[in-house]
């Protein structure tokens, strides 16, 4: 599996099994000057299609850096990381950046929207490097904001628009091109409750539809809407379980009154 | 199609951020437009002083009789009785490259007309004289060749004379008196204006040469010899073949020096032709560095760009964008800024020289070279002061770049 060798951009592809992401005692440090940081101290992680997982922690505990890496933006120090069974470890810069491009959605806590550009053309952005015609990003596009409710607001700029509304643009954004997986860092943490809520029931009406969706969060209310909940501490899982009985977003959210102006339409 | 993609992305960063772009172009707009004024101005004065150098004849040889020498004493050029009549006709019957001849002699003196008198000069001239200057008859005629051998007492008037004797009544067919000898005449010349030296080229008058041989110098001898080459390039061969003939003439040994001075206007026309080439490259050098300065103000703009989209650059990045990717968009958003302020900058520059040609009265004049040069240049300032910003945001880390502030 581990030994699987990334040869073309066609394996990237390829489906081998429902196993999607395997990590095997996964060390990351960091020298800092004269010390060397040990960010993550040999994590192993199994998770198959269709999971959705909260990943969580305290600040320092290497939830951040475990999903820098899960996201193709940073490279083990030791041990194998494996997703769709590519080896991630063994990847150049360029080809990181394709995978990020083909397998990954990224959802941020502070939306990451382009300024002064409409909702659409952010959601654009990842087909940008791609080699997709105009007309059928601007397709793939609409397509994806409809996915979250926005299709009438794909012409306004992120200051046009609330912050549930900027995250949902980004959900968008993350979808366009298929991912296989959603990693969201934090995805309410600028957000007020109800709004959080909402969001969260994005999450799972796409986990539903099959996508995986692996979520950074410190907050229990939000991990409970997920159906695996993993947590961290020093660099090391301490506990890894299912959610028998995860929360349903679509019913929560009846219990939040609402509450100020920023009332989605 | 990838690569369309990240034009399109060029131009909608550019896009978003309307003033900064226009700002950034400024620089090479002003650049360009600037080397386009300022090279149209130094082609203009170039083709000014060529013409004023052609009014002089460019391709006018003039030939002097030697120095004479007694005993160490050297008297000077032009004090040998060397040049002739003969010399003069040998000239235009034996040299192919020469077109016109024209023996010349000279005087001064008091001119009287009426209860007028002025001083002046006298020239005594061939009949070809005024095609070998360049030079028009304005009101009358020129003399013949019955004059020169008649050695009739006629006279064509330079403009300042005219001006100066017969200020109210047309001088032609009037008599004059030039050191007590009367002369009848014949024709006013055109105005000509002053020479390189800023001499009154007008303040003159002419007469057969051997009139003023005979009446006034009494010099029997040639003080100069006045030749015209049959072109601009034939002069270097007009030299060539009257100091074989004069040579021949004068019966000089190969090792003896010449009896004879030729002096060549070209010397003069190329000297003035290099200081007006001095000042376009000076100009234009001037011009050049407003166009670097112009770069340099690119590359700023680029760099705090990087900076301040740090995290749009991440963005990108988590999204797929690969280093290439980055550095590709941000040198063709220079390359786009610098282009754009390119055809402005010149645009500007042709509406600047043509403002200036109408107020100024200067002649000014736009060449496809300056177009080209400045417009190549600003392409080359856009790819070498975008590069290293791109190169700075195509570097970035992408964590990093997420997390900017």
């Amino acid at each position: 599996m581990s030994n699987e060798v990334y040869s073309s951009p066609d394996d990237l592809n390829v489906k081998s099994n429902n196993r999607l992401i395997e990590i095997e005692s996964l060390v990351r440090t960091y020298i800092l000057g004269e010390f060397e940081v040990h960010a993550l101290r040999g994590v192993s992680l199994k998770v198959t299609h269709g999971e959705f997982a909260a990943i969580m922690g305290a600040s320092g505990s290497g939830k951040s850096t475990f999903m820098n890496i899960l996201g193709c933006l940073d490279k083990p120090t030791k041990g194998s990381y494996s997703l769709e069974g590519i080896d991630i470890g063994k990847l150049a810069r360029d080809e990181l950046a394709l995978i990020r491009n083909k397998k990954i959605g990224f959802v941020f806590q502070g939306f990451n929207l382009l300024s002064r550009t409409s909702a659409l053309e952010n959601v654009e952005l990842p087909l940008f490097y791609n080699s997709v015609s105009n007309k059928l990003r601007v397709e793939k596009s609409m397509e994806a904001l409809k996915k979250v409710g926005l299709e009438e607001r794909a012409y306004h700029y992120p200051n046009q628009l609330s912050g549930g509304q900027q995250q949902r643009v980004a959900i968008a954004r993350a979808l366009v091109n298929n991912p296989s997986i959603v990693l969201a860092d934090e995805p309410t943490g600028n957000l007020d409750s109800r709004t959080s809520v909402e969001v969260m029931e994005i999450f799972q009406s796409l986990n539903e539809q099959g996508i995986t969706i692996i979520l950074v969060t410190h907050e229990p209310d939000i991990a409970a809407f997920a159906k695996r909940l993993i947590v961290f501490r020093d660099g090391k899982i301490k506990s890894d379980k299912l959610n028998a009985d995860p929360k349903i977003a679509s019913e929560v959210i009846k219990s939040i009154p609402l509450i100020d102006e920023e009332v989605e339409t | 199609m990838k690569s369309l993609n990240i034009i399109i992305a060029a131009f909608r960063a550019l896009r978003r951020n309307k003033m900064r772009s226009f700002l950034t172009m400024l620089g090479i707009i002003i650049g360009v437009s600037a080397v386009i004024t300022m090279l149209a101005i130094g082609q203009g004065a170039e083709y000014s002083v060529k013409q004023q150098i052609a009014s002089l004849g460019t391709n006018v040889l003039i030939i002097f009789p030697g120095s004479q020498q007694q005993g160490g004493i050297r008297v000077g050029a032009g004090s040998m009785t060397t040049l002739t009549e003969d010399d003069a006709t040998a000239i235009s019957t034996d040299c192919p490259a020469v077109a016109f001849v024209s023996p010349g002699t000279f005087s001064g003196g008091q001119v009287i007309a009426g209860n007028l008198n002025w001083g002046t000069s006298i020239q005594g001239v061939g009949v070809d004289y005024i095609q070998i200057r360049d030079w028009n008859v304005q009101y009358g005629n020129f003399f013949t060749d019955q004059d020169i051998k008649g050695a009739t007492k006629v006279c064509i008037l330079g403009k300042t004379v005219a001006d100066n004797l017969f200020p109210d009544s047309d001088p032609v067919g009037q008599n004059i008196r030039i050191r007590n000898v009367p002369f009848k005449v014949i024709g006013v010349l055109s105005k000509k204006g002053q020479n390189a030296m800023g001499q009154d080229q007008d303040d003159v008058i002419l007469a057969p040469y051997s009139t003023v041989q005979k009446r006034l110098s009494h010099y029997p001898y040639l003080r100069q010899i006045l030749v015209s080459a049959v072109g601009p390039k034939e002069i270097e061969t007009a030299q060539k073949q009257v100091t074989d003939l004069l040579r021949m003439r004068h019966k000089i040994a190969g090792f003896e020096g010449d009896d004879f001075t030729i002096r060549n206007q070209s010397d003069l026309a190329s000297a003035a032709t290099a200081t007006s080439q001095i000042l376009t490259i000076l100009l234009a050098s001037i011009a050049s560095v407003s166009l670097l300065v112009g770069g340099i103000g690119i590359m700023n703009i680029m760099l705090v760009s990087v900076t301040e989209r740090t995290r749009e650059i991440g963005i990108r990045m988590s999204v797929g964008a690969r280093g290439k990717d980055i550095l590709t968009q941000f040198l063709i958003e220079a390359l786009v800024l610098s282009l754009l302020g390119g055809i402005t900058g010149i645009i500007l520059g042709i509406v600047g020289s043509k403002l200036i040609s109408n107020f100024a009265g200067w002649p000014t004049f736009i060449t496809a070279f300056s177009i080209l040069l400045s417009f190549g240049f600003s392409i080359l300032v856009g790819l070498f002061f975008g590069f290293y910003p791109a190169r700075k945001a195509a570097m970035l880390n992408p964590i990093d770049a997420l997390r900017y502030e």
